[in-house]
């Protein structure tokens, strides 16, 4: 009788901790992947991941296709660096960095309005069977490192050490970032590229192991989506999880444990429980690496934020400048405060509108005056608002206040070093205490005294 | 460059919700039972509030110069202690003890140990004892009946509040006495009076209704953590079935949680931030606490109610459970 009460409720997974922000994403959710026009002048610095900067392999003057080789990877941690218009470097030199607060050896090309891409670039797609091999050279070659964000080299989270035996393969779909749309458009527009790309990254992982599951996370906020890796997954046989909308839900500990029941342990990685974890855009990056040897010289961005007159989704060449985009978006509202890249939370801000796009930039957000409270720091009431919202079972409030008396031991003691810099605390604290500023402080006062 | 991008540290959004925001929304919930006060002891009533608070102001203000701290008499937090002393005075106490009591509140509770979120002693509970330790005779003869009903909520004889007059039957009448007391104070006419505040008692602790609609309105908004109130109240409840003769269940075990200021503890005081615990787990324990030694005192010790000795007790005990709840580190273990 009751039946119909039931018949859409789906099992949602989740884990404990974390907070509710305001989504917004429905500036840009209906907005279809726009193309942004070439850019006249790219910067492509030679470090856009985690690990090693890339050595540059062009000299000034040199002319270069789209897809050109222009930085290799250097030792096993890096990765290789292409170029994303044809035209000539005009310059390579030390520029600001949107993610590195220290300067970084960039590349400067001009466009020379040609588009011309490397000769080996694919344009048509052909169904073939690669080898694990195969997959990790290719995505290797082509440059690919994590799209949501941490941009860690791709070809090494594939490669995990041979005794660790991997039965999952999750395919981060959460994007539980306030505004970024940017996976979830390609989630509804390229669902079938992402589902090959999500094979291709699962043959690469059983080089050691077998019967690797292969799993999507989508965030319940995302229908859509969740409906469309449905109807796909008897065919491709995967399993979709439907995750509750919370944020930091797309962390990968948090994800391996809502999903999986799994923690990493503290200090280990996800290949310590068995789990590697991809995102949606690495997966469908990788997919245009194997079947059409595209290396990876453009991404998905969402352009949002009060500060902008047009919010899209763009697909956008490396190096691309800021400046480009916001001409592009109609210009600025009102006075701009704030360009942040990434989400809201995790995000960067950047003070320079020629900072480049780089690999692992999710986002560009324009805050006028409005959204950048600037609010005064008080002291902490003890309201235990940031002992709840971290995921991560953390006492922020009391890591604050060691690091404040410059307690660092005692900070240790208290776990600081697994903290995932998620913000949750930050973003819940009534007291408006820039705990995540204090814990990246608190960190290095530890390392420095390890190195020691 | 961009002279005027402001370049911080992530997150770049903060939740709405502000100290401010959170202490005045507390003011707002003991507005009601304010308003009781008023209505059950008179004019007079508000007038001790009002100069409790004023008194709070000045000294918070004062001590804000002296201490060269930011001026944090906006931040609601005066007003909430200003507010909670006097709930805590029985009404006829005279102009000087709100005056005495709110100064010692801020200054000496509150702001020579660094202000708001560094006391560990709910402010307005430590005067209010240290002025039931200055003026005894004051703080216990200052009793009277409300307007619209007597003193004990049930009997016009008996000169005291309805926890008082038990235990001093206890202490000095018959055992029949005692039964004929009990037999009126649980009847269920008392437990109404008890309910509505129409009984004495001290300003603010009378009315559970007018409390409760304060204390709901802040669970609601999240403003105080359901824990405490709720392992306090049901500590109180469970033990009150252990202790007391089970022949007069429910209403004895009712009036339990309905008299001497439970309410108004377990909601108001008990909930205060800066002196409960921060970690889930510790707060139920500290409720817990709380409720064992509330009825330890009424019905063991030597005060016909405890809980404000309680929570002070709790909060002293505060930094140690904490130490003790720590929630378990995610990976860790
Ligand atoms: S930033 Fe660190 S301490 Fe704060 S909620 Fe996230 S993990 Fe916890
Ligand atoms: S949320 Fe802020 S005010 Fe509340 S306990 Fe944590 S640090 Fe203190």
């Amino acid at each position: 009788m009751f039946n119909f009460l039931f018949k859409n409720k789906v099992r949602k997974y989740t884990f404990s901790g974390g907070i509710h922000p305001k989504e917004n994403k429905h500036y840009t959710e209906e907005c279809p992947i726009e193309k942004l026009p070439l850019p006249k002048i790219v910067y492509i610095p030679l470090s856009q991941h985690t690990g090693k900067i890339a050595k540059p392999i062009l000299k000034v003057g040199d002319k270069v296709k789209v897809g050109q080789l222009i930085g290799e990877a250097d030792g096993r941690i890096s990765a290789n660096i292409h170029s994303s218009i044809s035209g000539v470097v005009k310059d390579l030199k030390e520029l600001p960095h949107p993610l590195i607060f220290s300067r970084v050896l960039t590349y400067v090309i001009e466009n020379d309005g040609e588009d011309i891409w490397e000769e080996n670039i694919k344009k048509e797609f052909v169904e073939k069977d690669f080898s694990s091999e195969e997959i990790i050279e290719k995505v290797h070659k082509a440059g690919i490192v994590g799209l949501g964000g941490a941009a860690f080299p791709t070809a090494v989270k594939l490669s995990p050490p041979k005794e660790k035996v991997i039965d999952a393969l999750i395919i981060n779909g959460c994007e539980c970032e306030p505004y970024l749309t940017n996976d979830y458009r390609l989630m509804i527009e390229k669902p079938k590229e992402i589902i090959l790309g999500a094979l291709l990254l699962k043959k690469a992982l059983e080089k050691n192991s077998k019967n690797i599951r292969l799993i999507f996370g989508i965030e319940d906020n995302k229908e859509k989506a969740i409906e469309i890796f449905n109807s796909y997954k008897k065919e491709y046989n995967f399993e979709v999880y439907t995750l509750k909308t919370k944020y930091p839900q797309g962390a990968e500990k948090q994800l391996i444990k809502a999903i999986l029941k799994r923690e990493v342990p503290s200090g280990g990685l996800p290949f310590d429980v068995g789990v590697v974890v991809q995102n949606v855009g690495t997966a469908y990056a990788c997919y245009e690496a194997c079947y059409f040897d595209k290396p990876l010289f453009e991404r998905v961005i969402t352009v949002s934020g009060n500060g902008i007159k047009e919010k899209k989704n763009l697909l956008v060449r490396i190096g691309t400048p800021v400046k480009d985009i916001v001409n592009y978006c109609g210009g600025y509202v009102g006075e701009i405060k704030k360009i942040i890249f990434g989400g809201p939370i995790m995000g960067v801000a950047i003070y320079s509108e020629d900072m480049p796009i780089v690999k692992g930039t999710t986002g560009i957000l324009f805050f006028n005056e409005r959204d950048v409270l600037l609010e005064k720091e008080k002291d902490c009431i003890r309201c235990g608002r940031c002992v709840e919202a971290c995921p991560m079972g953390l006492l922020p409030c009391e890591l604050h206040k060691f690091i404040k008396k410059r307690e660092f031991d005692k900070a240790r003691d208290y776990s600081l070093l697994d903290c995932i810099e998620c913000g949750s605390c930050a973003f819940a604290c009534p007291a408006k205490i820039k705990l995540v500023q204090s814990f990246k402080f608190g960190k290095q006062e530890i390392w420095k005294k390890e190195k020691k | 460059m961009n002279e005027k991008l402001i370049v911080s540290i992530s997150p770049h959004i903060r939740s709405d919700i502000s100290v401010e925001k959170i202490m005045w929304s507390v003011v707002w919930a003991l507005i009601p039972a304010t308003i009781g006060a008023g209505y059950f002891f008179g004019i007079r009533a508000i007038v001790l509030i009002i100069i409790s608070v004023v008194t709070a102001l000045i000294s918070e203000y004062i001590c804000n110069l002296i201490f060269k701290r930011e001026i944090s008499i906006f931040d609601g937090s005066a007003v909430i202690t200003g507010i909670l002393l006097a709930f805590n005075l029985p009404p006829q106490v005279p102009f000087f003890i709100p005056i005495i009591g709110s100064f010692f509140a801020i200054v000496v509770v509150k702001q020579l140990f660094g202000g708001l979120g560094y006391n560990f002693l709910n402010p307005a509970l430590a005067a209010r004892a240290f002025l039931v330790a200055s003026f005894p005779q004051t703080m216990s003869a200052s009793y009277t009946a409300p307007y619209y009903g007597t003193i004990s909520g049930f009997d016009t004889v008996t000169q005291a509040t309805p926890l008082s007059a038990i235990k001093n039957t206890k202490i000095m009448g018959t055992p029949e006495d005692l039964e004929i007391l009990l037999d009126k104070a649980t009847s269920w006419e008392s437990l109404k009076n008890l309910f509505f505040g129409n009984v004495g008692g001290c300003l603010g602790e009378t009315s559970a209704i007018l409390l409760l609609i304060g204390a709901i309105y802040l669970l609601i908004k999240k403003y105080i953590d359901y824990r405490i109130p709720l392992s306090y109240l049901l500590t109180c409840f469970v033990l009150s079935l252990i202790i007391l003769p089970i022949k007069r269940f429910p209403n004895y075990h009712i009036f339990q949680i309905l008299s001497g200021g439970l309410i108004l503890g377990a909601f108001f005081m008990a909930t205060d931030y800066v002196t409960s615990p921060i970690t889930k787990k510790g707060r139920i324990i500290f409720g817990i606490g709380c409720g064992i030694l509330t009825m330890l005192i009424r019905h063991f010790g030597g005060y016909p109610e405890g809980v404000s000795f309680s929570i002070l007790l709790m909060n002293v005990a505060t930094p140690l459970i904490e130490n003790y709840t720590k929630p378990r580190v995610f990976g860790k273990k």
